[in-house]
């Protein structure tokens, strides 16, 4: 164990379905206390991923510990102490709130399983909808309560597996808030999404594509470490030129962003050379830090090139 | 949200490694007993759980009530069929005017239809054999003389039982008859004769189906192959369902173990067996007439032990199948032997070897000896322990295979 203060320390885990390689050889740290986000495209092996740190999926090659306890053998101290949340909603549609915390409750020998429900009911803002089954509640009611069921038992760790998919901005936000006001507290959460923004709110990121982690660290240290520099273009019709761009030697990356473009590229000197060449009246370039979207983008299409 | 407020603010101070201090540590510090109780209250946990989902789940509700009450109507049409105008041989050994009357009076029974009056014995066996007749009757030589002198002379019946339900209506018809055929006649210094017991005697000689399985052999069987089928089929969806159900995965995720998980799924059943059990044994008393004539409390309990044994085999069944329809395929293939080979169907020891042994090995065949035994002949617990045993070793071995077979993780 590398000291109290590594929550999950896993090293080489690999797996794979039917011979297809779903995670390679991914290593991982997540200290005490910290958000640690999870990035990736559909299919990359997030899910995957945390489902080996919980012991619901035996690696295939690798080994590692989660809250001390090695993730091959001592399954069931880890699932103790952590709450894991699905990514589809996995309460019992056909339970109330009240008994689906219940029986929480009970399976993590709670001392007083109804108590602490109504409690648990209360915080969430339910009280006088306890008896109303779960699997009626809308998708951000369902999401605050499939967070407080994980909370109840008062894990060590979360995993939150894209808890805010399909959840409005304003759930979104109070649902991070949530998470800050956890991990303050000494929680230690890994969670995954799909959206940037919710990337900048982790205190560090591990992005993943194809089942390898691509990069890891805080955001400052990612992008400084993609070595990616950018030009922010904007004027009108931008439409042509990013086609023209993207067959351009020495631009690595073109993505619009509302009505700009955003053109990266390693070779600083190269594109500085483009952004020359193509500056004309009504389009104006300039210079500009990439952003994470920037780095993830420009990421996922090395990765894919070389990873087919 | 507001949820993250703790008050003890256990959470925000910083935790010594090793998390000894844990409250949910059942390390070597914990005593078995404790740790036996935190195992008890998961087992709890589920076992309310599925309580909960059984009510809700109306289809499930309909078929718990509607499988027993729907096979109890079917079978019961079929053990009231009561078959009359029964082909029948008679050879009439005396020729005197009280055989001539008992003759007589077996047709005003209507069960029998009498085909053909015979000159000798041999006659009898190719009629019976060919299916000619189901029933030949045999009146001795001198039962005139015999029956005035008192001797009780004996009329010998000789049946096909081969349908045996075919045979008894018509057999109580007669047993009845005897009592009262001569009471008219007997009059006089013969009075004393008619009364009861019956002035003569009645032989009854089964072919083909000595068993004798009879109306009351088949109430008693029908408890069985209802449990049977309901108690297969309630488990046999409980772990798919939650597969199908996506909550598979939150169950897996909790610390909580496949005996654990297992126990609680079956045990709602087991209740819901124990009311199955009082409905179809409460039938079997006040519309079909069949009492338990040995112990209740016997009854109750092996038939409870009947019932976990088929709850662990529908189970087992649930850790087996990928998806429901499978489970419910795999029901009926256990269904559809223990109804043919378990003795329900056809007399066990009448089976060939190989299906009698392919029938030990199913509950329902240890079963209906039980159930026989307790309601019919009144047997207690030491005239069964043999497949009381047998029954409790299966209950076991199928848990055992479905705790082995249970997929703790999603690989
Ligand atoms: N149980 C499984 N059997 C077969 N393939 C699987 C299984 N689980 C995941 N996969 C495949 O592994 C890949 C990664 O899946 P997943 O870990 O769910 O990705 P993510 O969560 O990043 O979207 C996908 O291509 C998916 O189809
Ligand atoms: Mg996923």
């Amino acid at each position: 164990m590398n000291g109290a203060d590594i929550v999950i320390d896993v090293e080489g885990l690999s797996k794979s379905f039917d011979g297809k390689l779903v995670v390679d050889n991914l290593s991982m740290q997540v200290r005490r206390g910290r958000i640690h986000g999870f990035l990736g495209p559909n299919g990359s092996g997030k899910t995957t991923t945390i489902r080996m740190l919980c012991g619901l999926l035996t690696p295939d090659k690798g080994r590692g510990r989660c809250l001390g306890f090695d993730i091959l053998t001592q399954q069931t101290e880890i699932k103790r102490r952590t709450g894991y949340m699905t990514q589809a909603f996995s309460l019992y549609a056909d339970l109330t709130i009240r008994e689906n915390l219940e029986f929480i409750g009970r399976i993590y020998g709670l001392d007083d399983p109804s108590a602490r429900a109504r409690e648990a009911i209360d915080q969430l803002g339910l009280t006088g909808r306890a008896d109303q089954l779960a699997g009626e509640l809308s998708g951000g009611w369902k999401q605050r309560l499939a967070l407080g069921a994980c909370i109840m038992p008062r894990p060590q760790l979360l995993l939150l597996d894209e808890p805010t998919a399909g959840v409005d901005p304003k759930a979104r936000r109070d649902f991070w808030d949530e998470i800050h006001q956890l991990a303050h507290e000494g929680l230690t959460v890994l969670v995954s999404t799909h959206y940037m923004d919710e990337a900048e709110r982790c205190h560090e990121i591990a992005y993943i594509a194809y089942g390898r982690l691509l990069a890891q660290g805080t955001t400052t240290e990612i992008i400084a470490q993609s070595n990616l520099s950018t030009y922010v273009v904007s004027g009108a019709d931008l439409g042509d030129l990013a086609e023209t761009l993207k067959h351009t030697p020495g631009v690595d990356m073109v993505a619009p962003f509302g009505a700009k473009l955003h053109v990266a590229s390693r070779d600083h000197a190269a594109l500085d050379g483009v952004a020359r060449e193509f500056a004309a009246p009504g389009i104006a370039w300039e210079r500009d830090a990439p952003n994470l979207e920037d780095v993830f983008i420009d990421l996922m299409s090395r990765a894919r090139s070389n990873y087919p | 949200m507001s949820a993250s407020t703790d008050p003890t603010g256990a959470r925000g101070e910083p935790r010594p490694a090793g998390f000894a201090s844990h409250p949910l540590d059942e390390g070597e510090g914990i005593p078995r007993l404790a740790r036996l109780w935190a195992s008890l209250e998961r087992l709890y946990a589920v076992f309310v759980k599925e309580l909960i989902q059984l009510r809700r789940d109306r289809l499930t509700f309909a078929t718990m009530i509607m499988i027993p009450v729907m096979q109890l109507i079917l079978f019961g049409f079929a053990i009231n069929s009561d078959p009359k105008h029964l082909p029948t041989a008679v050879l009439d050994n005396d020729n005197s005017a009280y055989s001539r009357l008992f003759i007589a009076s077996l047709k005003k029974t209507d069960y029998f239809d009498i085909r053909y009056s015979l000159s000798g014995p041999s006659q009898i066996d190719p009629l019976i054999l060919s299916g000619a007749v189901n029933f030949a009757i045999e009146i001795p030589q001198n039962f005139a003389r015999d029956l005035a002198r008192g001797e009780n002379p004996a009329i010998l019946v000789v049946a096909d039982a081969a349908d045996p339900t075919a045979v008894n209506g018509a057999f109580i018809a007669l047993t009845g008859m005897a009592a009262q055929v001569f009471t008219r006649e007997l009059l006089g210094p013969l009075q004393n004769l008619s009364a009861k017991p019956a002035p003569y005697e009645v032989r009854l000689q089964k072919r083909y189906n000595p068993a004798g399985e009879t109306r009351l052999n088949i109430v008693p069987g029908l408890v069985g192959t209802i449990l049977t089928l309901t108690m297969l089929i309630f488990t046999a969806l409980s772990v798919t369902r939650e597969i199908e159900r996506n909550t598979m995965e939150s169950l897996l995720a909790m610390p909580i173990n496949p005996v654990e998980i297992m126990l609680g799924k079956i045990l709602p059943y087991a209740m819901v067996g124990f009311f199955q059990m009082a409905l179809i044994a409460g039938a079997a008393r006040f519309i079909f007439d069949v009492p338990v004539v040995g112990n209740l409390g016997t009854f109750v309990v092996l038939t409870m032990l009947f019932i976990v044994a088929n709850l662990s085999v529908g189970y087992t069944f649930s850790t087996i199948a990928k998806n429901q329809l499978q489970a419910m395929q795999m029901s009926f293939f256990f269904f559809l032997p223990s109804i043919l080979l378990s003795g329900f169907m056809f007399p066990f020891r009448g089976m060939p070897v190989w299906a009698q042994n392919v029938g030990s090995i199913l509950p329902l065949t240890h079963y209906l000896r039980i159930v026989r035994g307790v309601m019919l002949k009144g047997a207690g617990f030491s005239d069964l322990a043999a497949d009381t045993g047998a029954l409790a070793a299966f209950a076991l071995a199928a848990m055992i295979v479905a705790v082995l077979r249970f997929r703790q993780t999603l690989d």
